[in-house]
């Protein structure tokens, strides 16, 4: 069993292929998505229809690509978009895929 | 007396408002959305088979004009209401720009009430989706510092689920023509004000969500997501009347200039000018515009292309 970190990233719908490219990029082997719906301080997104939309995104990585990716979206989309940020650790026993 | 179609958008609207638990899951909403564009495409696209395309160039060219030089004109009004310059500019993108479901209402009045329109302005709705939309981006990005992602953008705006199924159903229709439509004439032509009523009841239950936005939106902009579709309508039907459409058509072109888009416009909003708050112009557009149309506008707007001619 090896540490890995998995990163939950929670955006707008619209960001959906933004993250992917980007954890992708920064490293990442892969990735799940799947439709939220929730609310914080700036409102509720209710997931009615196309544009209160939500997704939360799962990575499992190493520890540099999690930092690498969480500040690249903090510095990217966080100042306009809406996004929730977690990262918590874990342990994986094929450590080769992640 | 009012269109059974308006009144299952009053339902949605009271059930949401009346807080119901209601809901339509979410695939009915893209099967009924994709549906409508479709259908509203291929009718067009039939009608387009019987006209030389090039007689309706200087039309089209027009058209495209007047959704370019409506944001232009909504800017200076929403500065004037106090929203900073990206809002301005995004609320006035997303009132140059067309709601394809306020048009679907408007033929749907206007079959009921016997009056004849050019079948092919479903390409008039399909051009009028992004020239609105680009001349908004402008207005935010003039003299701003952030780069816009112009390339994803027009992926976006032109190849995105609306406006593809349009010009693709025009395309179909176009090619197939009436007697190849006619064997799946029944669900995607008889069918379509019923499911156009489904699809109003969404959105009832989505427009009367955002009492919460409209609040944020306050009076001034209720105001303006009120009597600018008005005054849009009188360049929609001038113009209409000036390109020698017929009374019908007028009256659609004057409804096409009155709408403002709450799904487009929104989704390159988002891309294009991120730090514009979508409260405010969706709480606008859906909130306010779009009820007021369907129930008001429409037969104002018929009323005004019968006064021109």
């Amino acid at each position: 069993m090896e540490k890995r970190k998995l990163l939950l990233i929670i955006a707008e719908a619209a960001l959906e292929k933004n993250l992917i490219t980007d954890a992708k990029k920064f490293g990442a082997h892969g990735y799940v998505v799947s439709e939220v719906r929730g609310a914080n301080q700036d409102g509720e997104r209710d997931g009615e229809w196309e544009f209160s939309r939500s997704i939360e995104m799962k990575v499992i990585c190493p520890n540099t690509v999690a930092q690498k990716l969480a500040e690249h979206i903090l510095a990217t989309y966080c100042q306009h978009y809406s996004v929730t940020m977690f990262i918590a650790e874990g342990e994986v026993l094929r450590p080769e895929k992640f | 007396m009012f269109d059974p179609v308006i009144l299952f958008f009053v339902l949605g609207l009271c059930a949401r408002l009346l807080k119901s638990d209601l809901r339509l899951p979410e695939a009915l909403y893209e099967t009924l959305s994709i549906f409508l564009l479709l259908a509203i495409g291929l009718k067009g696209g039939i009608e387009l088979a019987k006209q030389p395309l090039i007689t309706l160039a200087p039309q089209a060219l027009a058209v495209i004009i007047m959704g370019f030089s409506l944001p232009f004109l909504a800017f200076p009004l929403l500065r004037a209401i106090k929203l900073s310059r990206v809002d301005a500019a995004s609320i006035a993108a997303h009132y140059g720009s067309v709601s394809v479901v306020t048009f679907a209402v408007a033929t749907s009045y206007l079959a009921k009430h016997a009056v004849a329109y050019e079948t092919y302005m479903p390409l008039f709705v399909a051009l009028l989706e992004a020239p609105g939309i680009v001349a908004g981006i402008l207005l935010a990005r003039l003299g701003a510092k952030t780069q816009v992602r112009w390339g994803e953008l027009a992926h976006e705006v032109l190849l995105g689920k609306s406006v593809l199924l349009l010009v693709g159903g025009i395309v179909i229709g176009f090619i197939a023509g009436p007697e190849g439509i006619a064997p799946i004439k029944l669900l995607y032509i008889d069918a379509f004000k019923a499911v156009l009523a489904l699809f109003l009841l969404e959105m009832g239950l989505v427009a009367g969500g955002r009492l919460a936005d409209l609040k944020r939106a306050g009076l001034p902009l209720i105001i303006f997501g009120v009597v600018v579709p008005l005054l849009f309508s009188v360049i929609g039907a001038v113009l209409g009347k000036a390109l020698a459409l017929s009374v019908g058509g007028s009256a659609l072109l004057a409804t096409m200039a009155a709408s403002a888009s709450y799904i487009a416009a929104p989704t390159a909003m988002r891309i294009a000018v991120p730090e514009a708050n979508p409260a405010l112009s969706i709480g606008a557009s859906l909130g306010v515009t779009f009820p007021f149309n369907i129930t008001l506008g429409i037969p104002l707007y018929l009323m005004l292309a019968q006064h021109l001619y």
